[in-house]
């Protein structure tokens, strides 16, 4: 074995058996630092001959970067056993509880006025809103219900205080949300696609009844929109809230002052094992009413019942709301127990759309 | 409205079947409410022949029959005193449901003896209330269906009875007459024409109706009667009894039933006044104030002048179109009875049966408008029934006013109907449904007949000509959109705001309430509210007089109610309006947050901490920044009353405050029953302003490759100084280079003190300095150090912290 073959065996086996990073660096240093036994000898090749310098040369080289490599791989297994006793060493129970962090939620009203939204503003539909206390001129009268009329009285209407100085007969907390048709259409003139979602008022407390709940009025106002537009539009609407293939709505005459012809709309639906299914079964659900615009609606309107026709139509959001999620008691919508609250709330980043469907 | 399936086909000849009919009529918008079939509940019991009776060996009341049945002979105890051998009877099998029992049979065992079903009496059946033995049969064979057999011998006890809802505007279906057109007009059958002779007059009435002539013109048009004298006021024939039975009527005598029944049968409400007990003629006029009557139903009625009354010589007989009275009604005693058909105002009529609270079937007709042009025939025909019934010889008809005239013409458009229906309706078919309703044509005008009040323009027309079609038949059209391409937003600013608030105060782990708009006076007061403008003037309960003012009151009630349910932590909001006044638009948009006690659960990391001010206002802030509102803002103290006045502040631009956030005065949760610590913020969504130009487009983006100095003060100052004080001076110190100042640290408290002076406090600020052009010197730094020192010790009266 010549010096070259000593040199390496020495230097490899010292590197391997180095401990730590200090006793490693002391060896490249011996080996290839300035005054290291490799560099030493490169330094004597100046005095060689050419021959002998371009052999003895190349080996140096050879063995100074298998040298260097050595001393890297070393210097990494070194690091990584350094590592693993520090890991080793660093233990969590991660099973602990997070930091707190309060989760909110959406109430299934907003939840559902944002359904609403969601679809008729895809039909092109607008939002539109109005005052909650109402005069008897935009509650009743505007809607073709004149003072003396039957429907009046079957409104349960809450009255405001009215100041015996006062001539005016008193406001009243709208019944329904049809004033804000009036107003639309007062705003915004012919044609108009309008919904209006909102609290309305009746004086009326059981099982199934609040004295405020939440109704959403649609109205279309254009040349030539039609009772069977009505149809096709609610088909759609129920189809994409209830999120089911199909639906099938029946529409029954009726009677409503601000409509002409009206019909109630019934839904087909069953009740197989007490869960309401939309679309299918041999059963009935009244959802909403709806009809044309009575003539003397749009003129109260400020429009022109000879140019104009249109649609309008009127749901309550909580029904909607109790049918879709199976919420029993209409009553509990209002009583804002935590435990309701957090059962049949909705998460603040789920927001309906249309592209992204409506509920999760 | 209640009626028989045979009580209906008296008008319509009709083979439809009882399901057929009552799905016509809902689709006709005659909703069925209910149909009641004696025939479905009678369905299983057949008849049956008892061969033996025998005493049962173990009860002296009880006899083992052994009876013939479509199953061969069985063996049945019973206890009826009329269980014999020889009679026919209705047998229950085990396993039949008994009506009148409310049981479905099993095989009993009755002192021993085994019984396989039972013979039932008619209350078991609720035929009636008889129950002293058993049915027995004067016919029948073994095996037949009891409902056959009903049907054959009395087919009454097995009429389906039909309740139907009314809608308002539909008056004339208030008549089974009416119904029967309808479904007439629908095709399901032909109307059976009404045969009306007058009867003649023996004598002239010597009662006489009298109207005021003021009442003529509107409220009572025209009164007809006329009297019978020598009748016999017996009981109604079984068939009218079974009629009246049937919708719920309790039969009183062949006079009161026969007014019933034409009520029923061609909506024609009648009274009928006991002759001997009327002094004078019959004037109808206005009550005088002070009169009242002891009416029908034996309640006493205090009248107003607004009332209009049937009055004669010993006063007022009878409420207008709404009720009679006791004193001149028909009793057994009648024998000379005077027949009222009047024709009354529905506005009055409505008005006065509101004012007395009287529900009766003569008002639920007036006050809806029943067919004036009927009056005459209603009482001929009313007239020779009496006649059948009670005997007795008829006056002439007299009569005061006259039939008021309610011809008018509209005209039908059949393009029209069409076009607003969307269903296509042949012209002639438009035409015929109408005509079949009673409409006459003069060219295209439909004349319409005198009992639809509700038929007052074209759109009537539609209605009736869409109605009759069926809606069930409408089929859907596509709705185009107005224009093509993609929607436009449709969301206001201030609803994109709404939205924008509710979910991102939920999303800072608020749970979103919906509490009602009205409030407790107590409450509504403690928040500014409870004046007379907002005031409920019929509130359905003393917690709900008022308008809310605010949405804290409605969430600190939530709040007590949850903790009264042992729930302490809470995170409540709501979104929603608050009413500033009376008037339609004084209400505001409110976004509301409410925070009672501790910020978190127990947990390793000692997260749980009460709630205070500054987490009501980090939400606060998050939430103003979410819609848009300005960074820079000032805090005021100008605070209503229910907060904690040196622990809340405004946030506001000027004297436009956005929000208000902190503590809710003590006071105020103690008045409401909350346990506190509570903190809360109110935000006015509409008062942040809104862009004025809108565009998408954002300022350019300025970067600096200069490196930014951060600098910290500590200042000693008053511990009354406000911290947006000394933040704002230092701002102030060079508005170019400064971009950022924020408070890093406050030492405050006793120790504080003991270092700096008694009512002193340290405030550490640090600020950020970004040079522009070129790099900061040691000089720039110090330079800009010194203004700042100066600024904010000048502002605060405070001086660095050595």
């Amino acid at each position: 074995m010549d010096a070259l073959d000593q040199l390496k065996s020495k230097y490899l086996e010292g590197i391997a058996a180095a401990s730590d990073e200090a006793a490693l660096e002391e060896l490249r240093l011996a080996a290839l630092g300035k005054k290291g036994e490799i560099s030493l000898k490169m330094r004597e090749l100046g005095g060689m001959s050419p021959e002998e310098r371009q052999t003895t040369g190349a080996a140096l080289n050879v063995l100074k970067t298998e040298i260097d490599a050595a001393v890297r791989a070393k210097k990494e297994a070194l690091a990584d056993a350094m590592l693993d006793a520090r890991l080793r060493s660093e233990w969590l129970d991660v099973t602990l509880p997070a930091r707190p962090r309060r989760v909110g939620t959406i109430h299934p009203v907003s939840q559902v006025m944002d359904e609403v939204t969601a679809i008729f503003a895809d039909m092109g539909f607008a939002v539109a809103e109005g005052p909650q206390v109402e005069s008897d001129w935009y509650n009743f009268d505007a809607l073709n219900i004149a003072p003396e009329h039957p429907a009046r009285q079957e409104h349960d209407t809450f009255f405001m205080a009215r100041d015996p100085n006062d001539p005016r007969p008193p406001h009243v907390l709208r019944t329904h949300t049809s004033p804000v048709q009036i107003r639309a259409m007062q705003a915004q003139g012919a044609p108009v696609r309008v919904i209006a979602p909102g609290r309305v008022y009746r004086m009326d407390m059981d099982q199934t009844h609040a004295p405020m709940f939440h109704q959403v009025e649609g109205m279309a106002i254009g040349r030539d929109i039609s009772m069977a537009n009505l149809k096709w539009t609610l088909e759609e609407f129920c189809k994409a809230f209830f999120e089911v293939p199909n639906v099938e709505l029946r529409f029954r005459a009726s009677h409503f002052p601000f409509t002409e012809p009206s019909a109630e709309v019934d839904i087909r639906c069953s009740w197989a094992g007490g869960q309401l299914k939309i679309g299918e079964g041999d059963s009935w659900l009244e959802i909403l009413g709806s009809g044309m615009m009575q003539p003397k609606v749009l003129a109260a309107g400020g429009i022109d019942p000879t140019q104009w026709q249109g649609f309008a139509f009127g749901m309550g959001i909580d029904r909607i709301a109790m049918l879709k999620y199976g919420i029993p008691d209409l009553r509990a919508f209002f009583e804002s127990d935590l435990r309701w609250l957090k059962h049949y709330g909705f998460a603040a980043l789920d927001l309906p759309t249309v592209f992204g469907g409506l509920s999760k | 409205m209640k009626f028989t399936l045979s009580w209906l086909k008296d008008h319509l000849d009709t083979s439809a079947s009882l399901e057929e009919i009552a799905e016509t009529l809902t689709d006709l918008g005659l909703e069925v409410e209910e149909v009641v079939n004696p025939a479905a509940r009678l369905a299983p019991f057949t008849l049956a022949h008892v061969q033996h009776a025998e005493q049962h060996p173990d009860a002296d009341r009880l006899r083992v029959c052994t009876v013939l049945t479509d199953e061969g002979e069985k063996t049945i105890v019973c206890g009826a005193p009329n269980a014999r051998a020889g009679i026919t009877v209705v047998l229950a099998k085990p396993g039949d449901y008994v009506p009148g029992l409310d049981v479905t049979l099993g095989i009993g065992k009755i002192r021993g003896i085994e019984s396989m079903g039972m013979m039932c009496s008619e209350r078991e059946l609720e035929l009636s209330d008889e129950h002293n033995g058993i049915i027995e049969l004067p016919s029948g064979a073994v095996g037949d269906k009891y409902i056959d057999w009903l049907a054959e011998n009395r087919p009454e006890a097995v009429d389906p009875m039909i309740h139907i809802k009314i809608t308002p505007n539909r008056p004339d279906a208030l008549g089974v007459r009416g119904v029967a057109r309808d479904l007439a007009a629908r095709g399901l059958g032909v109307l059976k024409p009404l045969q009306v002779d007058p009867v003649p007059g023996g004598f002239d009435s010597p009662v006489k109706p009298v109207i005021d002539a003021d009442l003529k013109a509107r409220g009572c048009p025209v009164f007809a009667g006329r009297l019978i004298r020598g009748v016999t006021n017996g009981e109604s024939p079984d068939w009218l009894k079974a009629r009246l039975t049937a919708i719920g009527l309790r039969p009183i005598s062949a006079l009161v039933d026969i007014t019933n029944f034409f009520t029923y049968d061609l909506n024609r409400p009648l009274h009928v006044f006991d002759a001997a007990k009327v002094r004078g003629d019959l004037r109808i006029r206005l009550a005088r104030e002070g009169e009242e009557i002891l009416a029908l139903d034996g309640k006493t009625y205090a009248l107003k002048p607004s009332m209009m009354v049937i009055a004669d010589d010993n006063g007022v007989e009878s409420i207008a179109g709404i009720m009679g009275g006791e004193v001149s009604g028909c009793t057994g005693a009648t024998t000379d009875v005077f027949l009222e058909s009047a024709y009354w105002d529905p506005i009055t009529i409505a008005a006065t049966g509101r004012a007395l609270k009287i529900n009766s079937d003569a008002r639920y007709r007036f006050e809806r408008g029943i067919d004036p042009a009927f009056t005459i025939d209603g009482l001929e025909l009313a007239t020779q029934m009496v006649l059948d019934l009670c005997g007795g010889e008829a006056s002439g008809i007299t009569v005061d006013g006259a039939i008021p005239d309610t011809a008018r013409a509209y005209q039908l458009d059949p393009a029209r109907v069409i076009s607003l229906v969307g269903m296509d309706i042949p012209a002639a078919e438009q035409q015929r449904t109408l005509t079949a309703l009673g409409f006459t044509f003069t060219g295209d005008m439909a004349n319409v007949p005198s009992w639809r009040p509700d038929v007052l323009g074209e759109a009537d027309l539609v209605e009736e000509v869409a109605r009759i079609a069926s809606l069930t038949k409408l089929v859907g059209k596509p709705l185009p959109r107005e224009g093509a391409g993609v929607p436009q937003a449709i969301l206001t600013p201030l609803q994109v705001r709404e939205k924008t608030a509710r979910r991102g105060i939920a999303a800072l782990g608020y749970n979103e309430c919906v509490t009602y708009s009205f409030i407790d006076a107590a409450s509504a007061t403690l928040f500014g509210g409870g004046a007379d403008a907002t005031r409920v003037e019929n509130p359905i309960s003393s917690e709900m007089t008022h308008l809310r003012p605010d949405l804290l009151p409605g969430l600190l009630q939530a709040a007590a109610r949850n903790q009264a349910r042992g729930v302490t932590d809470l995170a409540l909001f709501e979104v929603g309006p608050a009413f500033t006044g009376g008037e339609p638009g004084e209400q505001v948009l409110q976004a509301a947050g409410l925070l009672v006690g501790a910020s978190a659960p127990r947990d390793p990391w000692g997260s749980r901490r009460p709630v205070d001010s500054y987490d009501a206002k980090a939400d606060a802030e998050a939430i103003l920044a979410a819609i848009g509102a300005p960074a820079r803002v000032q805090i005021n103290r100008k605070l209503d009353g229910w907060w904690h006045p040196g622990r809340s502040g405004n946030i506001a631009l000027g004297p436009n405050v956005l929000a208000t956030f902190g503590e809710v005065h003590p006071k105020v949760l103690r008045e409401m029953g909350v346990k506190g610590p509570a903190v809360a913020f109110t935000l006015w969504l509409d008062r942040a302003p809104f862009p004025k130009v809108k565009t998408p487009t954002r300022p350019a983006l300025v970067l600096s490759d200069l490196h930014a100095v951060e600098r910290d003060f500590a200042f000693v100052v008053d511990t009354s100084v406000e911290a947006l004080t000394a933040v704002n001076a230092a701002f102030g110190a060079d508005k170019a280079l400064i971009t950022d100042v924020s408070v890093f640290d406050q030492f405050t408290g006793p120790k504080a003190e003991e270092q700096m002076g008694a009512g002193k406090k340290s405030l550490a600020l640090a600020v950020r300095l970004q040079p522009r052009d070129k790099s900061l010197t040691d000089a720039d730094i110090a330079a800009v150090s010194a203004k700042i020192i100066d600024k904010v010790s000048r502002a605060t009266g405070g001086a660095l912290r050595k």
